[in-house]
């Protein structure tokens, strides 16, 4: 039985040092600017930044995986190509990476760099893996949160290389790599500019009634009744009407979190070689809480213990949490 | 390379005698050089059209001139998709286009066209594709007009066919999740082709009415209709060789001939665009993505001066 290395969210080097102290495995982080998917104000490290948690990180026998994570626009292709050699420079233990380009570069250039292949490439089938595999010497695939655990491991055991899935954290519906909905609302690009529901564009508003409007750009995500908590006006989490409906409903998915806590001891017997926190987004106080919680769950699995998780429901995204698309495949 | 009109795989689940009717008539009466052909959304479609009509359907449209391609599925997860996608590819002396990855590793280095679904952003990506094989790329809609330009000098300089969008909704999304079927409280198992009722897709209005988002199973559009035609002369400048326009219920004879004759310069753009409006079409038209703004917003001013 393989143990699973827990990959950690870091996105400010406050956050990064938390999760080497509360036991990560590994840490992913980026750069201040559009070569990664969390490309918040607020959010990343500088290169300095970058050097100096590398150094703590490698210290404290954690390593650094890199998101290089989004799609460079025609033309600026140079800068992907910077955080990529500038990764290399840094001694980075691997980039995430989901354009072609990005991959070709790398390993071209730094054929030494683990490659991992970001869930935004969106390979769900062996078939996609195996390209990549072949094309690039990608050494591990993010698995798009679309699989069952009996999906997972029949894929484990066609494909060529480690196997990474998303545990905890934010749990979205679209196939991430291939949604555009942001840049139809905002003019921002999620593969692009690694922006999603862009808080510059967000605003909250109250009206008599009492009731709450959340707003991104120029459409209404979401309205709240009084008595409701307004949750952040992401597109693929909001409340829309249709004919087929009497009243507004989650048309894409409720705001849940992802929670396979419980599903761990079968993604272990599935052969999953890592899994994944997601919430760079996220304070160091989450992350430390998060981390060690899985830490120790872990632990307890290998070491054929209970594992106790009953404190990270209360982490979870409006407190609702879900296994996703773990578990059976009746969500599709 | 002159500049041609194709028409775009017909993204939406419409009864088998509609879509029949609907190419014979494309055969007969409509201008395009190239129309696309398979079901790219969902796999439990294809019994209904695809393996029933689709060859003789490319055989009529091939006799009236036109030029057939045959697309791939954008979403490949399951065994059955797996199984339908490696025999799509294995099909020999037919033009293919790839709208999953999965794809690639069958076609490396035989004569492939890189569909509107597949991610690429950037010349370098466009060259790495071109150099195994690919031969002709459309564009996602999402690009602004100067990745759009760079990727023209890239086209030109590789000499392959760049096409974009310029009619029809744009896809916006993709999910392994059918939205229809749950939006009728069913699952994508059990959905019995309710999709099959909204023939340009379910639309979604936001809680204050304000018609938004297109559902079309798996995938989600844009409430309102790309429309290139004013910038035709500028897409041509840039190296875009072909235009695209994506099958809808409105009068796509109407369609076709408006955007032909603006391609070829028999009416000019302002003219053939004021003949579009007059189609009755309900929804916006919106050019936001290619003018470097918000995709759901229409300017009147030429991406050109934008950019």
């Amino acid at each position: 039985m393989i143990k699973p290395e827990l990959i950690c969210p870091a996105g400010t080097p406050a956050a990064l040092r938390s999760a080497v102290d509360a036991g990560a495995d590994a840490v992913y982080c980026g750069y201040q600017n559009a070569t990664n998917a969390r490309n918040f104000v607020g959010l990343n490290f500088t290169p300095e930044e970058m050097e100096k948690s590398i150094k703590y990180a490698h210290d404290g026998g954690t390593k650094v995986l890199i998101t290089l994570n989004t799609f460079p626009p025609a033309g600026n292709v140079q800068l992907w190509k910077d955080a990529a050699d500038l990764s290399a420079k840094l001694g980075a233990d691997a980039c995430i990476v989901a354009d072609i380009a990005v991959a070709a570069y790398i390993q071209k250039t730094n054929p030494q760099m683990r490659i991992h292949l970001s869930v935004q490439a969106a390979a769900s089938s062996p078939e996609a893996i195996r390209y990549y595999v072949q094309e690039f010497g990608v050494k591990r695939i993010v698995l798009p949160r679309i699989m069952t655990v009996s999906e997972i491991r029949g894929l484990v055991e066609e494909i060529p290389c480690e196997v990474e899935t998303f545990i905890f954290g934010n749990h979205g519906l679209m196939v991430e790599g291939r949604c555009s909905l942001t840049n139809y609302v905002t003019g921002q690009s999620t593969n692009m500019d690694g922006a999603c529901s862009p808080a510059s564009c967000v605003k909250y508003e109250r009206a008599e009634d009492g009731s709450m409007s959340t707003i991104l750009g120029d459409y209404m995500i979401d309205r709240f009744k009084p008595d409701e908590t307004a949750g952040y006006p992401t597109i693929c989490k909001g409340r829309y009407k249709c004919d087929a409906r009497d009243d507004g409903y989650y048309a894409f998915e409720e705001p849940i979190s992802l929670n396979a806590s419980t599903m761990l001891p079968d993604l272990i017997n599935a052969g999953v070689h890592a899994f994944k926190i997601e919430g760079r987004q996220r304070s160091r106080a989450y992350v430390k809480k998060v981390v060690a919680a899985f830490r120790e769950a872990v632990d307890s699995i290998m070491a054929g213990q209970e594992p106790k998780l009953a404190d990270l429901v209360a982490l979870t995204e409006g407190q609702k949490h879900t296994e996703g698309a773990l578990k059976t495949k009746k969500w599709r | 390379m002159a500049a041609e009109l194709t028409l775009g795989p017909n993204l939406f689940h419409w009864p088998a005698e509609m879509k029949l009717d609907f190419y014979n008539r494309i055969a007969d009466e409509s201008p395009v050089s190239t129309v696309y052909l398979g079901e790219v959304i969902c796999s439990k479609r294809t019994p209904f059209f695809d393996d029933h009509h689709l060859d003789k359907v490319a055989d009529r449209l091939e006799k009236a001139g036109k030029k057939v391609v045959f697309c791939s599925f954008s979403e490949v997860v399951i065994k059955r998709e797996r199984n339908l996608l490696r025999d799509w590819a294995e099909q020999e002396g037919r033009d293919l286009e790839v709208n999953n990855t999965a794809a690639l590793l069958y076609l490396k280095n035989k004569p492939h066209r890189i569909g509107a679904l597949l991610n690429v952003y950037n010349e370098d990506t466009m060259a790495y594709l071109h150099e195994q094989g690919a031969n002709h790329f459309a564009l996602l809609p999402e690009l602004p007009r100067a990745a759009v330009a760079k990727l023209g000098e890239k086209a030109a300089e590789l000499g392959v066919g760049l096409e974009v969008q310029v009619f029809g909704r744009a896809s916006l999304a993709l999910s392994a999740r059918c939205y229809h079927a749950r939006a009728h409280a069913r699952t994508k198992d059990n959905c019995q082709f309710v999709c099959g009722e909204d023939l340009d897709g379910m639309t979604l209005k936001t809680m204050d009415e304000k018609p938004f988002l297109t559902v079309n199973g798996i995938q989600t559009l844009s409430y309102g209709y790309l429309d290139l035609m004013p910038d035709i002369d500028d897409l041509k400048s840039i190296g875009v060789t072909h235009y695209r326009v994506m099958p809808h219920t409105c009068d796509m004879i109407a369609v076709t001939r408006l955007f032909d004759d603006v391609l070829q310069g028999r009416m000019a753009p302002a003219e053939g665009d004021a003949k579009l409006r007059e189609l009755g079409i309900e929804a916006p038209f919106v050019n936001g993505f290619y003018h470097g703004r918000s995709g759901h917003t229409w300017s009147d001013r030429a991406a050109a001066e934008l950019a």
